[in-house]
Formats: C-alpha cells, sequence, structure tokens
C-alpha cells in the first residue's frame, strides 16, 4: 500500500500551513547597486574598511569566478540565476553602529524576539550561567553578538567575522580560504569575493568553551543574495560547540545564499558544528525559495581531533550541500549526521565528503532522507582513503522515507579505497511508514498526525540525539511541523 | 561528424570495410552500421569526465590503433571448454570474432531453437533479425556500443521459440589469437519467446601476448514467463582491453539470471544493463572478479524498475592484488508507478595488496514509495582473526589466504543455480589463486 487517501489529504492541507517565518521587517536598508562587478566588490570591502590583502583575495576570487562554469551535476533543476539581478550587500541602518546591546534597533531586536532568538543578555539569576552565545547576522551584516565579554574571560573570540578581520588580522589572514580555497568550487568562489558577515570564533588552547556558540541569520531585504562566512578555529585541546539557524521572508522570487563554511581542528580539539536550516522553501507550486548553495568543510589539522556536522535541513528551494572532513591528522575522527526533509516542490541534494588522510581515522555518516509531494530528495556522498591511512574506518548508512508516489530519493555514494588495512561499509535502504506501524498507533489512540510525527522522529531519531538539547526540541518540532501528515 | 585522431582510423577503416561486411546489402542493415558509425564519430571515446566512465580511463586504449582481424586465418586444433566434456552438446567457437564451424558443433536442437553464427544469418535469414538486431543495443550515448554496431560481422544468434525447453548450456566461445593487434566486435543476439527456457555461457580467451580490443555487445530478450541463465567468462590475455554491454529486457514473470567471472584482460568492462518490461519480473545480477598485476577491471550495471511489482538482487565480490583497481557502478532505477519493486545490491570487495585500489559506486534512484531497495558496500582487507585461526590449525599463511580469498569469492559463486557451472567457475577462482 502506497500512502492512503487520507494521508495524501493530509500532506495537501500541511503543505497550505503558512510558513512560520515567512514576514518581512520594515527596516530601512543600506544597499549597495544592483549587479555584481569589481566595483561592488570595492564597496563591499570599503563598507567594512577592509586591509588590502582581503580586497586583493576577493578580487583574484571574483576574476577566478569569471571563468568558471555552474555546476550542474547535482540532481537539482531550477531557472538560470541572473548574477546581476541581485543586491549583494543589505545592511539594516544604523545610526552609528551600536555599542553594546541596548542600542540595537528595537525593530530589530523584536524582529529575533519573534523568531524566537534571545539577542538580549537577560538578567540573569544568581548562580545561573548562561548557556548560549549568540551572533545575529541580518542580511550582510552581524547586527548583535551576546555574551562576548563572558567569552572573553576565557579567551574565547567569538564575534562577526568582519570584527574579526580588524580586530584578529593575524588570525583571519592565516586560515580565511586554508580549508576552502577561494578557487575551490563556482559558489564558494562567488562567495569569497563578495561576503559580507558571517561568524569568526577562536577557541585558545586547552579551553572548553563555556557555552554554545550560536549565530542566527536572517534574509530580510528583497532581491538580496546572502554570502556570510563562518570560520571557526579550535587551538589544540580545546572544545566548542556551535549552532547555526536560518529564516527568510516569503516571497515569490528565488533568493540566493551561497555561504561558506572552514572549520579547523588542532591537536585534541573538536569542533561540534549543528544547523537547523529553514530557510523559505517556497510555496506548493515551487514559487519563490531560497537557493541554498553552501561550502561546508572542515580540516581535522591536528592528531586525536574531531569534527562533528549535524544537519537538520528542512528549508530552501534547492538545496545545494556537502558538510565535508578532511581527516589529516592520525586518529582523527569526522561524523556527519543528517536529516533532510523536502516536501512540495523542494530539491535537496546534500550528503558529506570523508577525505581519510591519516592513519587511524574514523569517520561515520547517518543520513535521513525524506521526501514528500513533488520533492526530490539526494544523498551524495564520498568516501576516500588515501594509501597512507592505514586502519581508517568508515561507516555509511543512508535511509529514504517516500511519502507519496509523485517524490523521489536517490542515493549516489562514491566510494574509493587505496588502503587495504582500510575498512568501508556503506548501507542504504528505502522505504515508506508501513501501515502496519500507522494502523499500531492509531489503534493506541494517537491521531494520524502524530502517528506520522512519532514515526518519522523514531525514524530521524539518531541524527537528533546529536543536536544540542536547546536544538534538539526545537528541530523536533519542526521536524513535527515539517511532517504533519506530510508522511503517511 | 566531428573526427578526431582517435576515431578517424576507425571511421577509415569503416568506409573501406563496410561493403564486405556480411549482410552487406541489406538496405536496414547497411542504415543501423553507417549510424553506429557516426554515432561514434559524434561522441568520441568516452572520457572520464563523463560521469559513466569516471573511474575508467580508456587513455590507453585509444593510444593503439586496432584493425579487423586478417581474414587469413590462425591454425587451432582444439578450444578447451569450461564444461565437463558430457554437458558441452552445444557450442560456437569464434576465433579472432569469426565463426569457425571446424571447431564448433551446433548439435541436436530441439524443433524452435535455432543456434547460428550472426554471419550465417545475416546471409541465410535476414528477415528474422531484422527488428531485434540493434534494438535493445540501441546506438545511443555510448560510443563503445555504437563502435562495434558499426564493425560487428560475427557473433551469436540464439532464437528460442515459444515454450521450447534447451536443456544443455549453450556455450560461445570466442578466442583472441593476438596475432595481430586486432579489434574484434562480436555480436549476440538472443530472443526468447515467451515460455522458453535456456543457458547460455559465454567464454572470452584470450592465446597471445599483444594488445587487442574485444568490444562485445549482447542484445538479449526475455519474453513473458520465459527464463534466461546467462554466463560469461573472461580469462583474455594480459595484455587485451575487452569492453562488453549486454543488455537485457525482462518480459512479465520473466527471469534473467547473468553472473560475469572476471580474471582476465588489462582494462575490462562489463557493463550490463537491465530493464523490466512486464510486472513480476525477476533479475540477478552477479559477479566475481579477481585482478592483479596492473589490471584494471570495471563492473558497470544498471536495473532499470520500469514496471511494478519486479524484484532485483545483485551481488558482486572481487579480489584485487597487487597494483590492480576495479571499479563497481551499480545502479538501480525505480520509475514512477513501479509500485512493490524488490531491489537488492552488495558489493564487496578485498584488497589483498597495499597498492590495489577500488572505486565502488552504488546508486539508487527512486520515484515509488512502495519499495524496499538497499545497496551494500563493504571493502576490506583478510580479517587477523580468521587469518590467525587458520593458521593455529597449521595451515601456512599462503594457504590460508587463498583459502579465505576463495571462501570470499565462493559466497557470490554459490549463487549460480546451475550447478555444472558454479563448480567450473568455482575451480576457475581456485586455478586464480594457485597463480597468486
Amino acid at each position: 500500500m502506497a500512502a492512503t487517501i487520507d494521508t495524501v489529504e493530509k500532506v495537501r492541507e500541511v503543505t497550505e500551513q503558512k510558513y512560520k517565518y515567512g514576514f518581512v521587517t520594515d527596516i530601512e536598508a543600506d544597499t549597495a547597486p544592483k549587479g555584481l562587478d569589481e566595483s561592488t566588490i570595492r564597496f563591499i570591502s570599503a563598507k567594512k574598511d577592509e586591509p588590502a590583502w582581503l580586497l586583493e583575495w576577493r578580487l583574484k576570487a571574483y576574476r577566478h569566478w569569471l571563468t568558471m562554469e555552474e555546476p550542474e551535476w547535482a540532481k537539482v533543476a531550477y531557472p538560470a540565476i541572473d548574477f546581476q539581478d541581485s543586491y549583494y550587500y543589505s545592511a539594516p541602518k544604523l545610526k552609528a553602529g551600536p555599542k553594546n546591546l541596548n542600542e540595537v534597533d528595537p525593530e530589530l531586536l523584536r524582529t529575533y524576539e519573534k523568531l524566537g532568538i534571545p539577542i538580549k543578555e537577560q538578567e540573569l539569576l544568581a548562580g545561573v550561567e548562561p548557556t548560549m552565545a549568540v551572533d545575529a547576522v541580518f542580511d550582510s551584516v552581524s547586527v548583535a553578538t551576546t555574551f562576548k565579554a563572558k567569552l572573553e574571560e576565557k579567551g574565547v573570540i567569538f564575534c562577526p567575522i568582519s570584527e574579526a578581520v580588524q580586530k584578529h588580522p593575524d588570525l583571519v589572514r592565516q586560515y580565511l580560504g586554508s580549508v576552502v580555497p577561494y578557487s575551490d568550487n563556482f559558489y564558494a568562489t562567488l562567495n569569497s569575493a563578495v561576503f559580507t558577515d558571517g561568524s569568526f570564533v577562536y577557541v585558545p588552547k586547552g579551553v572548553r568553551c563555556p557555552m554554545e556558540l550560536s549565530t542566527y541569520f536572517r534574509i530580510n531585504a528583497s532581491k538580496t543574495g546572502q554570502f556570510e562566512r563562518t570560520l571557526i578555529i579550535a587551538d589544540a585541546g580545546s572544545y566548542v560547540s556551535y549552532l547555526e539557524g536560518c529564516t527568510a521572508p516569503q516571497r515569490d522570487e528565488n533568493q540566493l545564499h551561497a555561504a561558506v563554511v572552514e572549520l579547523v581542528t588542532h591537536d585534541d580539539a573538536q569542533i561540534k558544528y549543528s544547523t537547523v536550516q529553514n530557510w523559505y522553501p517556497g510555496d506548493e507550486e515551487g514559487r519563490g525559495g531560497i537557493f541554498n548553495f553552501v561550502t561546508k568543510r572542515g580540516a581535522c589539522r591536528g592528531a586525536n581531533s574531531k569534527i562533528s556536522w549535524t544537519q537538520v535541513e528542512t528549508g530552501s528551494a534547492i538545496t545545494w550541500k556537502y558538510p565535508s572532513c578532511i581527516l589529516q591528522g592520525d586518529n582523527s575522527v569526522g561524523e556527519f549526521y543528517s536529516v533532510a526533509i523536502a516536501n512540495n516542490c523542494q530539491q535537496a541534494d546534500t550528503g558529506t565528503k570523508m577525505i581519510h588522510i591519516g592513519r587511524n581515522t574514523r569517520s561515520t555518516i547517518v543520513s535521513k532522507g525524506i521526501s514528500a509531494g513533488r520533492a526530490q530528495n539526494t544523498y551524495r556522498g564520498l568516501v576516500k582513503v588515501l594509501p597512507k591511512a592505514e586502519n581508517a574506518r568508515n561507516h555509511t548508512q543512508c535511509d529514504s522515507l517516500l511519502i507519496g508516489d509523485r517524490c523521489g530519493a536517490h542515493t549516489v555514494p562514491y566510494i574509493e579505497s587505496r588502503n587495504r588495512s582500510a575498512r568501508v561499509e556503506h548501507e542504504a535502504t528505502t522505504a515508506k511508514i508501513s501501515e502496519d506501524q500507522l494502523f499500531y498507533c492509531r489503534q493506541r489512540g494517537l491521531s494520524q498526525e502524530d502517528a506520522v510525527s512519532l514515526i518519522v522522529n523514531g525514524f530521524c531519531k539518531e541524527v537528533l540525539k546529536e543536536l544540542p538539547m536547546e536544538f534538539a526540541v526545537e528541530a523536533q518540532k519542526l521536524v513535527g511541523i515539517s511532517l504533519e501528515g506530510s508522511v503517511g | 561528424m566531428t573526427v578526431t585522431a582517435t576515431t578517424s582510423p576507425y571511421l577509415d577503416q569503416f568506409r573501406q570495410l563496410a561493403p564486405t561486411l556480411p549482410g552487406g546489402r541489406l538496405p536496414w542493415l547497411g542504415a543501423l552500421r553507417c549510424a553506429g558509425a557516426e554515432r561514434f564519430a559524434a561522441l568520441g571515446f568516452p572520457g572520464t569526465r563523463q560521469e559513466a566512465w569516471k573511474y575508467t580511463n580508456l587513455r590507453a586504449l585509444e593510444k593503439v590503433v586496432f584493425a579487423p582481424p586478417p581474414a587469413a586465418a590462425v591454425s587451432i586444433d582444439r578450444v578447451s571448454s569450461v564444461l565437463p566434456e558430457d554437458l558441452v552438446r552445444h557450442r560456437l567457437v569464434f576465433v579472432d570474432g569469426r565463426f569457425r564451424a571446424a571447431l564448433s558443433a551446433v548439435g541436436d536442437l530441439p524443433a524452435g531453437v535455432a543456434i547460428t553464427s550472426l554471419a550465417a544469418a545475416l546471409e541465410a535469414t535476414p528477415d528474422l533479425l531484422e527488428g531485434h538486431l540493434g534494438r535493445l543495443g540501441a546506438v545511443d550515448g555510448h560510443a563503445l556500443l555504437a563502435l562495434n554496431t558499426a564493425f560487428a560481422e560475427d557473433g551469436a544468434v540464439l532464437l528460442l521459440s515459444r515454450g521450447v525447453d534447451l536443456e544443455a548450456p549453450v556455450e560461445l566461445v570466442f578466442v583472441t589469437t593476438g596475432v595481430t593487434t586486432a579489434m574484434t566486435s562480436p555480436r549476440l543476439l538472443v530472443v526468447a519467446e515467451p515460455d522458453s527456457r535456456a543457458t547460455v555461457i559465454e567464454h572470452h580467451v584470450g592465446l597471445g601476448e599483444t594488445a587487442s580490443f574485444s568490444n562485445v555487445v549482447a542484445e538479449i530478450e526475455v519474453g513473458a514467463g520465459a527464463r534466461l541463465e546467462h554466463y560469461k567468462v573472461q580469462r583474455e590475455s594480459p595484455a587485451a582491453f575487452h569492453i562488453a554491454v549486454a543488455t537485457a529486457r525482462i518480459g512479465r514473470d520473466a527471469c534473467y539470471d547473468n553472473f560475469v567471472l572476471t580474471q582476465g584482460a588489462q582494462l575490462s568492462r562489463s557493463e550490463i544493463r537491465a530493464v523490466f518490461a512486464g510486472t513480476g519480473g525477476d533479475c540477478r545480477l552477479s559477479g566475481a572478479y579477481m585482478v592483479r598485476g596492473h589490471q584494471h577491471c570495471d563492473t558497470t550495471t544498471l536495473i532499470d524498475h520500469a514496471e511494478p511489482q519486479c524484484s532485483s538482487r545483485e551481488v558482486y565480490k572481487g579480489a584485487l592484488d597487487d597494483h590492480s583497481r576495479a571499479v563497481f557502478q551499480g545502479k538501480i532505477v525505480v520509475r514512477p508507478g513501479a509500485q512493490r519493486t524488490d531491489g537488492h545490491q552488495l558489493n564487496r570487495a578485498l584488497l589483498l595488496s597495499e597498492h590495489a585500489e577500488i572505486d565502488s559506486k552504488p546508486e539508487l534512484e527512486i520515484y515509488a514509495d512502495d519499495v524496499k531497495c538497499s545497496h551494500g558496500c563493504t571493502v576490506g582487507e583478510l580479517e587477523d582473526t580468521a587469518l590467525f585461526y587458520l593458521r593455529s590449525r597449521g595451515i601456512d599463511r599462503v594457504g590460508a589466504r587463498a583459502l579465505l580469498t576463495a571462501a570470499f569469492l565462493n559466497e557470490a559463486i554459490d549463487e549460480i543455480p546451475v550447478e555444472a557451472v558454479r563448480t567450473a567457475f568455482q575451480d576457475l577462482t581456485a586455478d586464480w589463486l594457485q597463480g597468486s
């Protein structure tokens, strides 16, 4: 039995529900002239008062980008993007630049409040430690970062990358582009040329970051692309957990989001990077929505280091994203946990790359793809073991769940092993929610919707349990909302 | 027509050769061959930038200009069989791509069965082939299939009428003498009408040391309720190139079983495309490959679940020694509406040397929701504990490794339902292990 009429109906109902974060904040903005050429890049660079080397780097990237072609290998179809029909810089107009959180435009604060993001350092009860610091990026600029002072006590740097360029130029210069070089791929190169803001994190040797760090990305302005760049460095023996969330207004146009995230871990360091991606996915006819072309890559440079990616992908019209780990250090560990939900006309092509270079490197991939409506969901991954990676281990598990007979679920793993002592295992399955499971839940008194949500949350559990607690709750709800009836 | 340095010698050869090829006066066949040549010219040899050829580089093949083998027949007294003698009842032998009646024995055939060489069939009964030849192996995006279509002058034709059951296997032996740098383009056509049954064994064997190129195309029509077992042994010479494309169309409730044993050639590719044309079909694709030296072995499969309620199962196992390299690309497509599909695939590779390399790409493309599909893939070396166990029982290292490797490969070979073939393939595997 395929999805019952009942559940198909439910899918329709849910798809007519409004995207919760689809509102627009009416705020005056400072924008660059539309289109992209060298003057746009000079404009952005001047706005941020960047040093000459960074402008040069941007221009080098732009010139290289002009020679590149858009990649077509992903299983996604979309109208050609007119890169000249977009704004590359848009910042809410600020009087002088807020000196502290109390000076942030109340309209912005209200926006984040509406999104459920705390960017006020609430009065703390005596003895209660804050658990999360937030950097809020609104279109092209970071508007607020909380608990900076608190973090500085430990030596942790958490600030917008544009601020890091000013205050910590040596660190930025040392690491920027060291994991994702400016010439890496079409979208990463574009990002290198026009990136506007994003977060910068540096955790010094031996420090365990005292709270979760979080960046909240919001696209607000119309016809504007968001190109953020995140750089996280965990020095020897340190640990940091970083979360990112994203939303955008509901519009009929497609907006481009091309981000680059670079992670670096030194000896014994660990970065845990979690994403809940909820960009506007477009309406049920596939109008509007964010084109999400993201390059995320982490380098485990040091021995015994670890990078763990966890992602919950529910939004975006197009997702093109492959968070990867380069396991250079001996005994380093890479992890990728992903839930990708595609409904209506969404297309997701996502996965990971695990490149085993060092000895005794280990990687784990758990990917759960859920397709509903007319969506196409693809897992695309590469596990590569180089000749020196003695005793490398990889285990990959890819599960797909299909709801309705008009969607697609695809699995495209690439496995390349050049070391005999390496052990690589890949498993993939495709299934639907069984009528037995549904019946069992229904006869225990659960509604169809709750039953579906329960079963799908169970299907995703392996991944969701990897999220930090605050996010896990949000993600579970999000899965519930995306799946209310949309799975059956 | 774009002509490049690597394709032009073949196009020149084609222009000279076309009028002399068997059945050359048949307009439909002439058109088919020309279409093949034109397509090959347009496509050129596939490069690694093409997704389907990402891991198999044909540059070494392109460097050599192959020519059709000379007419002067190389004398061969005897060609050995992989089967026990009492089972060798229907046998066609081809030397350098051309049928040798003296070495062949078609044997007694039940009514409704025709086994002939392609060249003979094109002269005697071309009407039977028109519409079949070039239908499943249509000249599309595959350059080497197109090249075969242009040059195919001989091969085997097996026609089974409705309901006929051919008990003994049909053995097709293709000997490459390696006397000249020859390109052979054998073409196989099997048309199994509804409810018929047969077993076909393809045996490719190389004798010489000269580079040779076998470019094989098979077209296999399995009618409703028919059952076809198709086995292949590839033992070309170490200098040989062997590229094969087999396309099977599986009718309603029909069953197609394919097993490929690969040991030979410096570069080989076995491509199998199976498409279901009716409900209830069953397809099993398996294989075992064992390579060493600098051999390159590519296995590429596509199972197209175009109809509901069909099942497919794939098991491929390989052992790689020295600097050898293996490629496995297996794709399962489930079309919209192909509900209640059951598709499973397993690929396991054993790396016996620190320089061996395996590239594996199992792929699922699914457009229907009520399906059960899975693939599994593992890569690794022999288990230390298993080796230790055997050594603690007094078996030396070499023996223990051979035993474990044989056990590993036999897991795939055990899938073969025909006992004589299963035993023969196990023996060939043992021989290969002896050579190490």
